[in-house]
């Protein structure tokens, strides 16, 4: 649990990229241009947020990233490190919904990554034990979605993300559907994982707070087509509630505001 | 929880329970009374109306023709109901898996379904030997109700779950197995129980259609039969024990579809409590 190295730029630098965009734009087939064209590079082990208005592309670069969707131009890198050589996935996903099997109960749902990789049961058992855990929802392992609260699920939703140990996590505004407490209480637990994991993340958020609570770098995107238009870096290495109050979060947050404003202009909210 | 809002919708449920089943016996008694006191005050023939109680002793008098011409039946429904619970969810797979498929056989399917059975049924019994082309007709009858549903089903996966199989990288057979059947299964299962009812109306009308070209032996048939005898009792008889297992058909095909969703879907947890 030793705070985040966000100093040491040098040590970053030689682990490498874990992403990198380059000159990456998308085109739906209906014409409209969601994205880009964008670059965008991120370390390993780096928390990186997308913060931006709705609409702006940020879910379509995150989509890209993961392989979901290709890109129209430029090319888009994803150092699978050793991921696949494990048999497992390099890269967790964390949807906007917690997106999981109702007929499954909550070990089946984080055991489905390993199952689709074709894992013996007898490792897998132990992998989704050791992920539910994680999320603190060890006792919960038999419990069915329907029965979960919606902090829960998101949990959940984060352990099978998390099961294949993968390097890099896509989250993709996964708390924006909850309250505000429980959302406070999935941030700290989102850092103290990263603590621990040292995992590549890469968040896509709507809110100001969030994005500077939890990252060390956050990347302020502009209205459709989406592009990079501010970045900033937030040099804090304690988080917590007192990071959450302090003068020192608060001048983030306005500078952030800023810069995300001209996003919102001419939309009328 | 979530599932703190509906407590009091089942609360209610709970309370209404006793009456939704009382009532309907209730009625079923009155009615009952009231045909018998309608045919013995007027004093009205058996041939032209028999009262509920001579409708009963017939069918203790006559149950061993009754009761096998209902195993018939009953087998000839059964019939029907695999071959198009199978052909259904068969054809509803293949169409999901081949968009050209889909196209170029659907209509078909639809004609199949909107033409009356009852105007095919007479042709069928031309065509094909009686005994197949009662199975025949139970199965077009039953079949459209599966295909179509299960079609649904296999295309209202959640999106976000289907990209999660995209991202791990799931083989069509794997998304099919733990995916796509899974999220149908609800519908299947509606389907099916469709089509359990559907199948034995099938069997019945391809009996009477059989029936009046001069042969078989089925329950419909054993009306059919009745009716030129002016045996109207057994008819009363023979129509109530298709009712009956008409009921025991989508009482079990429901009982089935409770049990295998009791655990998560939505449609049986309403049931529980």
């Amino acid at each position: 649990m030793s705070p985040p190295d966000t100093t040491s730029d040098s040590s970053a630098g030689t682990a490498g990229l874990a992403v990198r965009l380059s000159g990456v734009s998308k085109v739906y087939d209906s014409g409209v241009a969601a994205l880009g064209p964008m670059d965008l590079a991120v370390k390993r082990g780096e928390f990186v947020s997308l913060l931006g208005p709705s609409g702006c592309g940020k879910s379509t670069a995150l989509r890209l990233i993961a392989g979901l969707a290709s890109p129209t131009s430029g090319t888009v890198d994803v150092n699978r490190g050793a991921g696949d050589a494990r048999g497992t996935h390099a890269i967790g996903f964390v949807f906007q919904e917690p997106t999981l099997m109702p007929w499954a109960d909550v070990a089946g749902n984080v055991r489905l990554p390993l199952k689709l990789a074709g894992m013996q049961a007898s490792e897998a058992d132990g992998r989704v034990a050791a992920a539910l855990a994680q999320v603190g929802l060890a006792e919960f392992a038999k419990s069915y979605p329907r029965e979960l609260s919606g902090g829960m699920k998101m949990r959940v939703s984060l352990a099978r993300a998390l099961v294949t140990d993968p390097d890099i996590l896509l989250m993709d505004e996964p708390f924006a559907a909850l309250d505000e407490i429980t959302r406070f209480r999935l941030n700290n637990d989102l850092l103290a994982l990263w603590r621990d994991l040292r995992k590549t993340v890469i968040f896509v958020t709507h809110s100001v707070f969030e994005s500077v609570y939890l990252s060390q770098r956050v990347l302020v995107m502009s209205a459709r087509p989406g592009r990079i238009a501010a970045e900033f870096r937030i040099d804090a290495p304690e988080r917590g509630e007192e990071f959450r109050t302090s003068a020192e979060y608060a001048g983030f947050c306005r500078n952030v505001s800023a810069a995300l404003a001209p996003a919102y202009e001419g939309q009328g909210a | 929880m979530s599932s703190e809002p509906l407590a009091p919708v089942q609360a209610k449920r709970g309370q209404a329970s006793p009456l939704r089943v009382l009532l309907p016996i209730l009625v079923l008694i009155l009615g009952l009374v009231a045909w018998e006191l309608v045919v013995r005050l007027n004093d009205i023939q058996p041939y032209v109306l028999p009262g509920p109680w001579l409708v009963l002793t017939t069918m203790v008098a006559d149950w061993g023709v009754l009761w096998d011409s209902l195993l018939v039946t009953l087998l000839t429904t059964l019939e029907g109901f695999i071959f198009a619970a199978v052909g259904g969810i068969a054809l509803a797979l293949l169409f999901n898996q081949s968009r050209l498929l889909e196209y170029s056989l659907f209509p078909y399917a639809v004609v199949l379904q909107v033409t009356p059975v009852i105007a095919i049924a007479p042709l069928l019994l031309i065509y094909l030997p009686q005994q197949t082309a009662v199975v025949v007709c139970a199965w077009i009858v039953a079949f459209f109700p599966v295909l179509a549903n299960t079609t649904l089903g296999l295309n209202s996966v959640d999106r976000n779950l289907a990209g999660l199989f995209q991202l791990y990288h799931a083989s069509p057979l794997q998304t099919l197995r733990y995916l796509k059947l899974p999220a149908a299964l609800p519908y299947i299962l509606g389907g099916l129980r469709i089509a359990g009812g559907l199948s034995l109306i099938g069997a019945v009308v391809a009996e009477i259609a059989a029936g009046s070209a001069g042969a078989g032996s089925g329950l419909a048939y054993r009306i059919a039969e009745s009716g030129y005898r002016l045996n109207i009792p057994r008819m009363f008889a023979a129509l109530l024990l298709l009712s009956v297992a008409g009921i025991v058909i989508y009482a079990l095909l429901a009982l089935v579809s409770h049990l295998v969703l009791r655990r998560w879907h939505e449609s049986a947890l309403g049931k529980e409590s």
